[in-house]
């Protein structure tokens, strides 16, 4: 790729920032240059933002219909998923999904709590509760 | 040791690495500090899933540009990580005090200066940090434009994130800089270990295999459902290109460092030339980026074939560079 061909697309994926890319002058020099973003780039980084809001939707929707508890919702509002939790937390991931149960979650040891409440970045009265609307 | 001054990079393991030495009156470009610690690669593992996708790498594993230049530079590192983020923190607190100017690894999720869009759990993202001002820590970020301000907090958080590949709180700094390095017998023994490992490595899902072995799983994908084939040939394309490669799954950095190697050898032609071909070669990588990215958007059926053959394309032009490179060596 040359200087002039690097993408300046300002993506919104990049917030302010800006990415170094390598191309080469005329001469066959190569340097870095900042990019302002790449719309290839930016789709499928949207993609998987999507994807992740759409599990914290699914998510926040089954524990108000009581099906799951707040931790289900608070894992996917974390961008985490059942294998990152459990690598997180050092739980297995069987008694994660326990902790899944509303009625198991409501009798949940402080403790345990507490590790989820850490590596969540949540406060212990927080995680018990859902927020009030899914973007909380 | 002047005043610390930040510079913009590609990729945050290099990048740092090549602001650290430079900072201690070593001269050396990031794609110098890319190419000298092997770090070309490419890694299709579909047993390892990150965030239910298998795991796609353009270059060898976090840490091992650190430890490869730590041994092929002959530089003396201090590395330290940390039992609890209190002795963490007062660790750093001392460290910058010293005026030192320190390495960090840090999970990017919990890093507050970047665009919420791109903070994901990745754990082993590398920054510096040149000074500390009440509650924030003054950071080059090597894949920011500009130096940056965290929270204290946000930062502790980051390098005490747990899960895997967790930092533990990892510092890092270097002790023992040689002023001069005579990088030409550096630069043929990494050329040669790349070379022969992309063409040769016995492991089925690395190097060009490795790219194979993605281009016939592509094909695969029809009998899937089509939400998991775009999300899959996403994930590709965000590893080839959102975290900070440089373009083109660092293709475009190597070829950088060859054309630098080219000159260290008075203008050797076999480098030279492998250097553009390298760079063929990332154009092509990047319309391989652009033609998934269409397909991702379009309500049209995926051409999975033509996607795979691209990628088996891509590795036939990759061998040739690597051939040119034993040529060299």
């Amino acid at each position: 790729m040359d200087l002039n061909s690097v993408p300046q697309d300002n993506s919104s994926t990049y917030g302010e920032m800006k990415k170094a890319i390598y191309a080469s002058d005329e001469d066959g020099n190569i340097r870095s240059i900042g990019s302002s973003g790449w719309d290839a780039e930016e789709i499928v980084t949207k993609l998987a933002i999507d994807e992740l809001e759409n599990s914290k939707l699914e998510a926040y929707k089954e524990v108000k219909a009581g099906k799951k508890s707040p931790l289900y919702y608070y894992m996917f509002e974390q961008r985490m998923d059942l294998s990152v939790l459990s690598q997180s937390t050092g739980f297995f991931k069987w008694s994660i999904k326990r902790d899944f149960k509303p009625e198991i979650f409501k009798n949940i040891s402080q403790k345990r709590l507490l590790v989820y409440c850490d590596v969540l970045g949540k406060q212990l009265e927080e995680i018990k509760e859902l927020p009030k609307d899914s973007n909380g | 040791m002047g005043e610390f001054k930040h510079t913009h990079y590609a990729h945050c393991e290099s990048g740092v690495m090549s602001s650290l030495l430079r900072h201690h009156g070593l001269q050396i470009s990031e794609p110098m500090i890319f190419g000298l610690s092997n770090a070309l690669n490419f890694a299709y593992i579909p047993f390892v899933k990150i965030g239910g996708m298998p795991l796609v790498s353009y270059r060898s594993i976090p840490k091992s540009i650190i430890k490869n230049i730590q041994k092929n530079l002959n530089i003396k590192m201090k590395l330290e990580t940390f039992t609890s983020k209190e002795k963490g923190e007062i660790r750093l607190n001392e460290l910058l005090e010293q005026n030192r100017v320190v390495g960090a690894q840090t999970s990017v999720y919990w890093l507050d200066y970047f665009p919420p869009e791109i903070r994901f759990h990745f754990n082993a993202h590398n920054l510096l940090v040149y000074a500390r001002e009440g509650d924030e820590y003054l950071i080059s970020d090597p894949v920011f434009d500009k130096s940056v301000r965290c929270a204290r907090k946000s930062l502790q958080k980051a390098r005490f994130a747990k899960g895997m590949m967790a930092p533990k709180g990892l510092l890092y700094y270097p002790i023992d800089v040689p002023k001069e390095i005579d990088l030409k017998p550096i630069i043929k023994k990494s050329i040669k270990k790349v070379a022969k490992y992309m063409l040769k490595t016995p492991i089925p899902i690395a190097g060009l295999a490795g790219i194979r072995y993605l281009s016939k799983s592509i094909k695969k994908l029809k009998n899937r459902d089509r939400k998991y084939a775009k999300l899959f040939l996403g994930n590709i394309v965000r590893m080839q290109e959102e975290i900070g490669t440089g373009g083109a799954g660092f293709r475009f950095m190597y070829a950088s460092f060859l054309k630098e190697a080219s000159e260290v050898f008075d203008e050797n032609q076999t480098l030279a030339e492998a250097s553009r071909l390298m760079l063929e070669v990332g154009d092509s990588w990047r319309d391989f980026a652009l033609v998934v990215a269409k397909a991702i958007k379009s309500k049209k059926d995926i051409d999975y074939e033509m996607i795979s053959d691209m990628l088996m394309h891509i590795s036939k032009d990759e061998a040739k560079v690597y051939k040119k490179l034993l040529e060299f060596g």
